[in-house]
């Protein structure tokens, strides 16, 4: 009997360690531009269904993480990046950088936020989306009437009081940009560029700063996106979040296995569990619209007709005419002391 | 006779003196240190200059086409893109330039075109290395793929890798760049002028009259040495922003833009000139004066021709000084240049905005230029100052002047009140819970942990940094300096050796950054490993360093008389026992100086550093940057407090430590 136990435990044990063995105690080298506060519950959550993988966090904006991953495009370091904007994983993907995996049950996201190859490369998250930051104290000091539309923007009474993220340097820039281009097509989305040029401030080099700089105040107007804004007006600002009536431009953070990693098993294993419904959830503290239909609850002072309002964003032609756009605009726009 | 006979002679072989051990040593540890300095500077600039020509181009003569009739049939007659081009003219040779991520839309080869039309299209590469996308995905290889007209208008060529100057000819047919060629020179001839005119009469009048508190006034000019230079940036949109305590002083001007990015400039090079025009108000000749007095010249008279001559060269030199710090300073502009582009901050936008590398090359040679002609003009002066001092000389002692001497008094006020109060506004906003509609006091933006920019961890990373330069550093620039003060002969490696330990001073910190990216990024580099470490942090800030403190050790030796090595060689001692027991103790209030220096630099600098942290080295100078990047501008003001504290912490204990150190070591000095 005693004898039979240990057999059975030891059994167990020997099980057990071959277990841990072939299905993980893996480490994987994860990039992402998650803000620093999601990360360590990111991991977390993910350790309680996956304990054997571990997971090194390289974290940096957008820009920052971008530019790294496309000059190790020879050696890659990452296995998996989770977390980044889906145009920029579209730059990684046309370089073939990524890997090309259906994570088990891609089939139950909303169709907006996968890659359309089959298999897909990458898989969305959730969205950031385009606002306008509204200073409501400010703005009646200086006696400005809240804009409802992009197009009031380029009224002359803005003039001065509206600020907006430099695309150069900035995704959230970009994604205006791409937005206004998409909305009011190539020729019209240039000529409101035109006129919203006119009343800018300045270009910052971040994408939230706009609505920082609205909440304190030093400028009225801050073309941001709708989450900071929400953030903002949590901590006290006087803010009032506007979604533009014409639609508004986003995009998404989204999750890929990097090409030519040596820890595929556990990448899947990461990539699956990133699109399961208690992941989304899990996205949801910080993102109002995320990529699993009905699981979003609304965040608080978030716009409620923000989802209506994003449109049908195309990232291929985001992607595909970036460097064209950004030197367009470089052009035109980028320095306000330039005479006109 | 006696000529005859020696113009008999043979030549002889020229004397040469055997080469002991010793010299053996001191000339490898000599090529040691100038492989690292080969290694840290010299592969990374060659790296980076290489980048600056790499090129991408469309090569149409890699593609070629097939087009179908209405129903879909190929003719199976193949066109090639390149003619196409030639007939239809779709792109001009500028369009076929690319950057490394650049596409080009094939639809406009062909001007019928119509993605609702039923014609078919086939492309193919013609060699193996051509690539083109549909839509997103990646297509290499001569298989022809066929398309339908909707699929056809997703295609985009993709550009292939080549040398030459076509970066630099985009550079200078992009008018928004070559403006801030333009603005640099601008913004910093304006800031050298009134730094050096603003400093020359705060080290006049510390030299120069009697009056109260001159220690006062010398430790809070040198304040903003403890701070990184965007700090005055942040401080300044406290105080003239559109929400600031002093608006109505802007008279509607803004803050954001030449204005902002003169008054900080002023306010971080400010004691670099200083200091450079005390020494040289400090060695005048007081017979000259005297001299001046009995020609019963006016006082006005005597200053131009006696003090402004004598004091020249280092005006000059702190104007080039003054004037490099400008040009390549990055966080500053950064912070307060609103859209007022700058030759540094464009490098950073390049780089960091858009991912094109190559064109951030381009930009960092042509700051370069200006940087290294400043630098060289620097050399030349500094060369010519030294014998204006001869024994003879008399130190100038001033008078006490009544009037002279408060009017001295309220103008060092004025600037100490500038200085101080810039970084009073600062410890104020960090301090503030949410300006401007709370002005109560809280400690919130202090949770650095709370923020994007690394938290106090980077914090931690910073003193690390800072603690690990200044030992390395340290060691690294003695040892070097010594070597090359104290070893007989070898003239070639030792001139080769100082070009090489006066270079860091040249490059600024954004291209050494970038070209640390460049070089060490590269997985076929064995050093690859160190690349997103401490070690490449503290490797990047040693080198961009090196110049002064090499200056300092070597300064310090020259004073040693070389007959110390003669003794020692004499009483058959190695030279190390000579280093270990003499040179070392004797030169030990100059090593404490450099390990300060690399200290106070490794916490404040932003420019070489900003390209290389990663996230597990995040530091506070950079954290600051990114802060206030991110709008979170109190916190950011926050942590540049923090920075500026612990330098004032480091240089307390390096003064009391020099002082009990040196009353150890230098007894020898006083009977």
């Amino acid at each position: 009997m005693i004898k039979h136990t240990i057999k059975a435990l030891s059994l167990g044990v020997a099980f057990s360690i071959a277990a841990y063995a072939s299905a993980g105690a893996a480490e994987l080298t994860v990039y992402t531009a998650v803000e620093a506060e999601g990360l360590a519950r990111y991991a977390s959550e993910f350790n309680k269904d996956h304990p054997d993988i571990k997971i090194n966090w390289v974290r940096d904006s957008t820009g920052i993480v971008t530019a790294k991953l496309l000059a190790e495009k020879d050696s890659p370091q990452a296995d998996v990046v989770w977390g980044l904007a889906a145009t920029s994983l579209l730059l990684m993907k046309s370089e073939g950088m990524l890997e090309a995996y259906a994570p088990k049950g891609v089939e139950n996201l909303d169709p907006k936020f996968v890659d359309k190859s089959t298999p897909p490369t990458w898989t969305g998250m959730d969205a950031w989306v385009a606002s306008v930051c509204y200073n409501t104290v400010e703005a009646g000091k200086a006696g400005l009437t809240p804009p409802t539309s992009w197009a009031d923007l380029t009224k002359p009474e803005y003039a001065g009081h509206v600020i907006m993220p430099n695309p150069n340097s900035s995704g959230t820039g970009f994604l205006d940009v791409s937005s206004w281009l998409q909305m009011f097509g190539e020729e019209g989305g240039w000529k409101y560029m035109d006129g919203l040029h006119a009343n800018i401030a300045r270009y910052t080099h971040s994408g939230s700063k706009p609505c920082k700089l609205a909440a304190a105040g030093e400028i009225p107007i801050g073309v941001s996106f709708a989450f900071r804004g929400a953030k903002s007006k949590a901590a006290g600002a006087p803010l009032e979040i506007i979604v533009p009536s014409e639609g508004v431009g986003w995009d998404m953070e989204a999750t890929a296995i990097i090409a030519g990693t040596a820890n595929i098993d556990a990448a899947k294993t990461l990539v699956d569990w990133s699109i399961t419904k208690k992941a989304n959830a899990m996205y949801n503290t910080g993102y109002a619209v995320v990529a699993y239909p009905g699981v979003a609850k609304p965040v608080e002072h978030f716009p409620a007709n923000l989802t209506e309002k994003m449109i049908d964003n195309d990232f291929e032609f985001a992607a595909n005419n970036r460097a064209a756009i950004l030197k367009e605009w470089q052009s035109c726009y980028d320095s306000k002391s330039e005479p006109k | 006779m006696s000529v005859a006979t020696q113009t008999e002679l043979p030549a002889g072989k020229a004397i040469k003196p055997k080469l002991g051990s010793d010299d053996w040593i001191m000339r490898g540890f000599i090529a040691m240190i100038a492989v690292y300095l080969v290694i840290a500077l010299a592969l990374p600039l060659y790296a980076m200059l290489s980048k600056s020509f790499a090129t991408y181009h469309y090569d149409l003569t890699q593609f070629e086409f097939q087009v179908s009739d209405e129903a879909g049939k190929f003719s199976g007659e193949v066109i090639a893109a390149q003619a196409l081009n030639e007939q239809t003219g779709a792109y001009g040779p500028d369009d076929l330039v690319a950057g490394s991520n650049g596409r080009l839309k094939v639809t406009a080869f062909f001007p019928k075109f119509s993605f609702r039309s039923p014609v078919r299209y086939k492309i193919r590469g013609s060699s193996s290395s051509a690539v083109y996308l549909i839509g997103s995905e990646r297509q290499t290889g001569t298989n022809w793929v066929e398309t339908d007209s909707n699929m056809f208008r997703r295609i985009v060529l993709r550009p292939i890798a080549s040398t030459g100057f076509s970066n630099f000819r985009t550079y200078f047919s992009t008018p928004s760049l070559v403006r801030s060629i333009n603005n640099s020179l601008l913004i910093s001839t304006i800031s050298t002028i009134i730094t050096v005119t603003l400093a020359f009469g705060f080290a006049y009048a510390l030299a120069r009259s009697c009056m109260r508190f001159k220690g006062v006034f010398r430790l809070l000019a040198m304040a903003p040495i403890l701070v990184p230079s965007l700090l005055p940036g942040i401080a300044l949109v406290y105080l003239f922003g559109n929400q600031g305590m002093l608006k109505s002083v802007m008279m509607g001007e803004s803050i954001y833009g030449p204005y902002g990015i003169v008054a900080g400039s002023v306010f971080f090079t400010f004691p670099h000139a200083m200091l450079i025009i005390t020494t040289a108000l400090a060695i005048s000749d007081a017979r000259l004066y005297e001299a001046a007095v009995t020609l019963r010249a006016s006082a006005w008279k005597t200053f131009w021709t006696v003090t402004i001559p004598g004091a020249r060269y280092g005006l000059i030199s702190a104007s080039f000084v003054v004037f490099n710090l400008v040009i390549t300073d990055f966080g500053l502009p950064k912070v307060i240049g609103g859209q007022y582009n700058m030759l540094a901050v464009d490098i950073y936008k390049q780089v960091i905005g858009q991912q094109n590398f190559e064109m951030g090359a381009v930009v960092s040679v042509v700051l370069l230029i200006p940087a290294m002609f400043a630098f060289g003009i620097d050399r030349f002066i500094q060369r010519k100052q030294v014998a204006l001092l001869s024994a003879r000389s008399v130190v100038y002692e001033p008078k006490p002047d009544k009037r002279f001497d408060w009017l001295c008094f309220a103008y060092c006020s004025l600037i100490a009140i500038f200085i101080a109060g810039i970084l009073i506004v600062c410890q104020y906003a960090a301090l503030i819970k949410f300006w401007p509609y709370d002005l109560s006091l809280s400690l919130n933006n202090y949770a650095f942990d709370l923020m994007d920019g690394g938290g106090w961890a980077a914090y931690r990373n910073s003193i690390k940094l800072a603690l690990l330069t200044a030992l390395f550093g340290t060691i690294v620039v003695f040892t070097g300096a010594y070597m090359v003060e104290k070893t007989q002969g070898f003239k070639t490696g030792r001139t080769l050796f100082q070009f090489l330990a006066m270079l860091p001073m040249a490059i600024p910190g954004m291209v050494l950054g970038l070209a640390y990216i460049f070089f060490f990024n590269n997985p076929d580099n064995p050093l690859h490993t160190i690349y997103g470490t401490m070690a490449i942090l503290v490797l990047c800030t040693v080198t961009h360093f090196y110049t002064v403190s090499h200056l300092t050790a070597a300064t310090a030796l020259k004073q040693m008389d070389n007959e110390f090595e003669s003794v020692s060689a004499s009483l058959k001692q190695p030279f190390y026992k000579l280093f270990v027991r003499v040179s070392v103790p004797v030169c030990l209030p100059a090593i404490l100086d450099i390990s300060i220096y690399l200290f106070v630099n490794a916490m404040t600098t932003v420019s070489a550093v900003v390209f290389l942290y990663s996230s597990g080295t995040a530091l506070a100078s950079v954290a600051v940057l990114n802060m206030d990047d991110a709008g979170d501008v109190a916190p950011a003001a926050a942590m540049g407090m923090m920075i500026f504290y612990t330098n004032v912490i480091a240089r307390t204990i390096h003064a009391l430590a020099s002082k009990g150190l040196i009353r150890h070591t230098q007894a020898w000095r006083t009977r």
